[in-house]
């Protein structure tokens, strides 16, 4: 295959961002709460994404190794800053409804993630590839968990009612809890059919990027025990 | 509205019934990783607690003193992050030089916040939600210590319910991650009850 076609799929179906290295947590469980949400938050992560890569990929020869990670941070920043004013002047529906989480796409860690473990290695062509393909696979993933939260909590996909009338919504699933309910049960199932996925010990820690591509255990106790205990 | 209740109602919504971790998911990393022992959990939520009222602080000192003057309120982002970051870094040489006591207590947890979205959102609420003036600038800082000793409630809460897991013999698919996201998510049912008290 193709290189560049390569990191679309890698980044669509063989690293997909969420399904499988389980990054980027906060927003999932936040904006998911309908498929338009969904879409609307995996786009704009998606444009920071490309742009954060093409622009860090360019500057990589450039930017001395001790201040990389304050660079990319600001690289990124400024990103986010442009997306927010985007959003706040053309799609005010959609920036009311992200509100907070949008100005916090600059946490997220699959945009420094990838910053780090790809832009900073590779060319300015691939690096955009796969921000193209981490951003599809994230938008792909937030798309799928926010149609089935609306689907169960509100008996609508994209707005568009597909439930018999009888069906009484769970409105559970699209409050707090239900956030967690659903990537629990896609966390179990991923254990189940032992799918590759960071959280269940399936991904090798080599291949694990930026924050060793595990949420769940990035701020990890045991670092942190290990750590208290060395002193 | 006076004054102290006005505090009181922001420390009570941030702290409680807005949860920042429950209902808001923010700092869902370190909520995770950092909740399997009460020991560490207790550990991690008084750094938080720390680094979230020191940002505050510093954050709306430099939006009220300079970003909104000046009109550059559109590069709040781009400056807390960067300040966040700074701050961290300056508290930790700071407690390792001068308080050596607190250093070792807290020490380990700092670097784990730099990353942690709870204090960035905080930060940024604080600005959408408009306070400003001297006012402003307490219910700001109320509103942070909120946020935080919420995220301490909920971490320390997980950690102990976690402690009690750890001997149970739980299905082989929900073992890890799973268990824990079920578990978070019944006590955010819980939290739902609170949304009764403003």
């Amino acid at each position: 295959m193709n290189k560049y076609l390569e990191r679309i799929y890698n980044g669509l179906w063989k690293e997909n961002p969420i399904f499988v290295q389980m990054l980027g947590l906060c927003p999932t469980l936040a904006v998911t709460t309908s498929a338009i949400n969904g879409l609307g938050m995996g786009l704009s992560s998606t444009a920071v994404l490309i742009g954060a890569n093409i622009v860090i990929s360019a500057l990589r020869h450039v930017i001395p190794d001790g201040v990389r990670l304050p660079a990319e941070i600001v690289v990124v920043a400024s990103l986010v800053t442009v997306v927010d004013m985007l959003m706040e002047g053309f799609t005010p529906a959609l920036y009311s409804s992200l509100g907070l989480y949008i100005p916090l796409i600059v946490v997220n860690c699959i945009i420094l993630g990838r910053a780090e473990a790809y832009a900073m290695k590779n060319s300015v062509l691939l690096s955009a590839c796969d921000g193209i393909g981490m951003g599809l696979g994230f938008t792909v993933a937030l798309v799928l968990i926010g149609s089935f939260r609306e689907l169960l909590g509100a008996g609508t996909i994209f707005d568009i009612t597909v439930t018999p009338s009888f069906y009484t919504p769970m409105s559970l699933f699209i409050l707090a809890p239900g956030a967690f309910f659903v990537l629990a049960m896609l966390t179990a199932l991923q254990n189940r059919l032992k799918m590759p996925c960071a959280t269940n010990g399936s991904v090798p820690e080599e291949e694990r990027v930026g924050c060793a591509g595990d949420c769940a255990s990035c701020a990890g106790h045991d670092k942190v025990m290990a750590e208290k205990e060395g002193k | 509205m006076s004054g102290i209740t006005q505090l009181l109602i922001i420390a009570i919504s941030s702290a409680l019934v807005s949860n920042v971790v429950l209902s808001q998911f923010l700092g869902i990393c370190s909520f995770v990783g950092v909740s399997k022992k009460v020991e560490t959990a207790a550990g991690m939520g008084g750094a938080v607690i720390f680094v979230i009222t020191i940002a505050c602080v510093v954050a709306n000192l430099i939006y009220q003193l300079i970003l909104y003057p000046l009109n550059l309120d559109y590069l709040r982002t781009i400056v807390f992050i960067l300040v966040i970051a700074a701050l961290v870094q300056i508290v930790e040489m700071f407690l390792h030089k001068c308080m050596v006591s607190l250093y070792n207590a807290l020490g380990v947890f700092l670097p784990l916040i730099t990353t942690n979205c709870a204090v960035l959102g905080v930060a940024i609420t604080n600005v959408t939600n408009g306070y400003t003036g001297v006012f402003g600038f307490v219910e700001s800082v109320v509103n942070g210590i909120g946020t935080a000793i919420g995220y301490t409630i909920a971490i320390v809460l997980l950690a102990g319910i976690r402690e009690r897991i750890e001997g149970n013999d739980i299905p082989y698919s929900f073992q890890g991650s799973p268990i824990v996201l079920v578990t978070t998510g019944l006590m955010a049912i819980a939290f739902f009850g609170f949304s009764g008290l403003l």
